[in-house]
């Protein structure tokens, strides 16, 4: 498959080489997310006027879902502010060279925790309490502190950046998606990883730290777990390692074996699901189990929300897999053609978000004038009234991911499937009747 | 250490000291009043210092929905309070005294218990004696029953009844007026050869004439901001809060601190003619001034001055009488 090399370019090679650039978009992003969870707990209430709400829920994860995630995959993880405090503070240092002992207890994360279990788990969690996260300031503001402590911590117990490797509740989704971009950061030349002595790309040198992410480039075939932190282009002596731009979904050229990887698939399609019919749909009743947290109506929704994603879903694709016939394990089957589900999921999030984002995209200008509802206008937006935008074209748009994930998904299946030498059609039939539903609650 | 770790190191702490402590800084420099509906909190504080003759700028907020500010008893244009905006607006006191301050719009269920106090101090003349209302004077048991044994079978029409009293030299003194009853006042005229309803049309005009169409309408607009909630537009008792009320009952009181033992009422129903008929205008005054006193009626006494209360009333009885234009 064709690549261009970005790093050839010595203005992008340059940038991302300098600690500099990278430094002061890592600052004001830190401001932003403390700023964030300020305006969280001590400003106004009203989740539409809040800057915690709007920003997070509205603006940042419009610029992850519908541009971050499909064109940059762990962009989003290259400037999150969220473990830099504990990996500064991990490190002794921001920029000077890593000290020989560590300063913490720098553990190993426990094997049977070395996956993305935790990270599905508290993506769960998330999305059960969704409704009141997303409308309730104070909420927001205090899972946003959690998160930041939660990576504190972690980073003074283990070694690396083990929040954002095991327990990021949205790292987990952006790294299985990160597979769909067309971007990757790859060694060029494996001979000289082989040769290279100290590997200073995963031990660290004085040039910098070892992968924060407990990555060896040398190793990488897919974007699921490198950060993109860039730290390996600064301590490779060869200059092996490369930025490339590369076709969509080049990764599920070998598709993946992992059983937490396949239910993260089923995790985000059927929440995704979930979500259209709950928060956009016209049935009252659903809204107000997902609100009244606590209550019995409450239980019963978590209980089938998880019964449809670790129940219904699966059980219907499992359902699909024994009609086709491998010589591979039904297991080994299920885990590689839920690879099919990535692009699906990846645009029933793009079709869902941009319902939301699109009617609500009004509330940032307001809250960028207002930002901790003191009365403030400092952009002379902060009456600016609610509209949605582009409403025209929003179905059209929205139709148009749907359908597009499905031929991507179809494709995708396909390949998997002359992998594991089996039959396309059942999963191709299981994608379009889920698309169909899509297509149902969305429209 | 190098100097670009140290540099970082101080611009890191800078960032960060300054993202937390502007807000803080801002945020405790601009005090606002949180406006909430009464089962999560009311107004917030509810208790404002001022003094008199000092400009007292207000910043407000709704943490929830749309609510109004306003002072009892004095003449200021209410101040919408919208959801997450903030509204403000400058008062001056020339008196002092605790004043009212209440919200204007239907927010909830228990929209009439928003209220706050202003305290305002300073110097002043000696307090200006208050006169006890004219309920008190009459030593009138605002409670009783007062239902009228009597009641007209049709509307009684003020304008029918206008000739009549002329022809008969009858009038009502403004004394009489407001002490009472429409019923009494039926019941003094029956010595005169009327029919029953020849007797409430006179009845009619005679409130009539002891009101003017200003006064109507001022208490028309007072009746429509204040108590068609529960009262209704028509004053059938029906107002959008009146369902809920009887809904909610005492459960809605019980969450109200300090409000155990209340018990909620159905509002009055102003058409009834049994009920309207048999109050005079006094025991009204009361029962608006006073309030219900856990029944659900709110005290409007610290909100409307006297005169608000009779213009109040005089619309009132228009449910039971046909006035002229």
């Amino acid at each position: 498959m064709n690549r261009i090399e970005l790093t050839r370019n010595p203005f992008i090679k340059n940038t991302l080489k300098s600690r500099y650039p990278q430094l002061a978009v890592f600052i004001v992003m830190l401001v932003g997310y403390i700023f964030a969870i300020l305006a969280g707990l001590i400003g106004t209430p009203v989740g539409s006027h809040n800057f915690s709400i709007v920003f997070v829920w509205i603006a940042w994860w419009a610029v992850l879902i519908l541009v971050a995630v499909p064109f940059f995959g762990r962009g989003w993880c290259a400037v999150c502010p969220i473990p830099l405090p504990g990996e500064w503070l991990q490190r002794g240092a921001i920029l000077a060279p890593p000290d020989k002992r560590p300063k913490w207890l720098n553990l190993r994360v426990p094997k049977m925790f070395r996956n993305i279990w935790m990270q599905n788990i508290s993506f769960l969690l998330l999305a059960l309490f969704s409704s009141v996260l997303l409308t309730t300031p104070n909420i927001t503001g205090i899972v946003l502190a959690a998160m930041l402590f939660a990576a504190i911590g972690l980073s003074t117990i283990f070694e690396r950046r083990a929040f954002c490797r095991y327990l990021c509740p949205v790292g987990g989704f952006i790294g299985l998606y990160s597979q769909t971009a067309p971007i990757e950061l790859r060694i060029k030349d494996k001979q000289v990883c082989v040769t290279c002595e100290g590997k200073p790309c995963y031990n660290g040198s004085q040039a910098g730290y070892g992968c924060p992410w407990d990555v060896f480039p040398g190793g990488l075939t897919k974007n699921t777990y490198c950060g993109l932190c860039m730290e390996c282009i600064r301590t490779c002596p060869h200059d092996n390692i490369a930025i490339n731009m590369r076709p969509f979904s080049a990764d599920f050229a070998k598709p993946s074996t992992r059983m937490d990887e396949a239910f993260k698939a089923f995790i985000m399609l059927g929440s995704s699901m979930i979500y259209a019919g709950v928060l956009l749909g016209p049935w009252g009743v659903f809204k107000d189990a997902a609100y009244n947290v606590g209550t019995s109506a409450w239980f019963m929704y978590a209980i089938i929300f998880l019964a449809i994603i670790f129940g219904i879903l699966p059980g219907f694709f499992t359902l699909g897999l024994l009609k086709t016939k491998s010589a591979l394990p039904l297991k080994g089957r299920f885990a590689s053609l839920a690879t099919a589900l990535i692009p699906l999921g990846l645009m029933f999030w793009v079709a869902f978000s941009l319902s939301f984002v699109l009617t609500n995209a009004s509330y940032i200008l307001a809250a960028l004038s207002n930002p901790l509802g003191l009365g403030w206008n400092l952009f002379g937006t902060a009456n600016t009234a609610w509209q949605p935008m582009l409403t025209s074209i929003l179905a059209p748009a929205q139709t148009l991911a749907l359908v597009g994930g499905l031929i991507w998904s179809a494709r995708t299946a396909q390949k998997a499937a002359s992998e594991t030498r089996t039959s396309s059609i059942p999963i191709i039939v299981y994608c379009f009747i889920l698309t169909s539903i899509m297509l149902w609650l969305l429209l | 250490m190098k100097r670009s770790e140290l540099l970082s190191r101080i611009i890191v702490t800078v960032a960060v000291i300054g993202a937390v402590g502007a807000p803080l800084y801002f945020w405790s420099r601009t005090p606002l009043i949180h406006a909430r509906m009464a089962e999560n909190g009311g107004w917030n504080p509810d208790v404002i210092q001022a003094e008199v003759g000092q400009p007292l700028r207000l910043k407000f907020t709704s943490d929830d929905v749309v609510h109004g500010f306003a002072v009892g008893q004095m003449d200021m244009q209410s101040v919408d309070v919208l959801p997450g905006k903030v509204a403000d607006i400058t008062l001056t006191f020339d008196k002092p005294g605790i004043y009212i301050f209440y919200c204007t719009r239907w927010c909830g269920l228990n929209h009439w218990r928003m209220r706050g106090t202003i305290e305002v101090t300073g110097a002043s003349d000696s307090p200006e004696p208050a006169s006890p209302p004219l309920y008190v004077s009459l030593n009138l048991d605002i409670d009783a029953p007062h239902d009228a044994p009597v009641i007209p079978s049709v509307q009684p029409s003020a304008i029918s009844g206008q000739q009549l009293a002329i022809n008969n030299s009858i009038s009502l003194s403004r004394d009489d007026y407001l002490s009472k009853s429409p019923f009494e006042i039926f019941d003094n005229l029956k010595n005169i050869s009327f029919t029953a309803a020849q007797r409430w049309d006179v009845v009619a005009y005679l409130w009539q004439s002891n009101t003017t169409p200003e006064s109507l309408e001022n208490g028309k607009q007072l009746y429509a901001q204040n108590c068609a909630a529960c009262h209704g537009e028509n004053g059938a008792g029906d107002g959008v809060f009146a369902d809920d009320l009887n809904e909610a009952g005492e459960e809605s009181m019980q969450s109200m601190s300090g409000a155990m033992d209340m018990v909620m009422q159905t509002p009055v129903d102003f058409t009834n003619p049994t009920r309207t008929l048999g109050a005079s205008p006094a025991l009204l005054q009361g029962k608006i001034l006073r309030g219900g006193m856990g029944t659900g009626m709110p005290m409007w006494g610290v909100i409307f001055t006297e005169e608000q209360i009779w213009d109040l009333i005089a619309y009132i009885y228009s449910f039971q009488f046909e006035y002229s234009k």
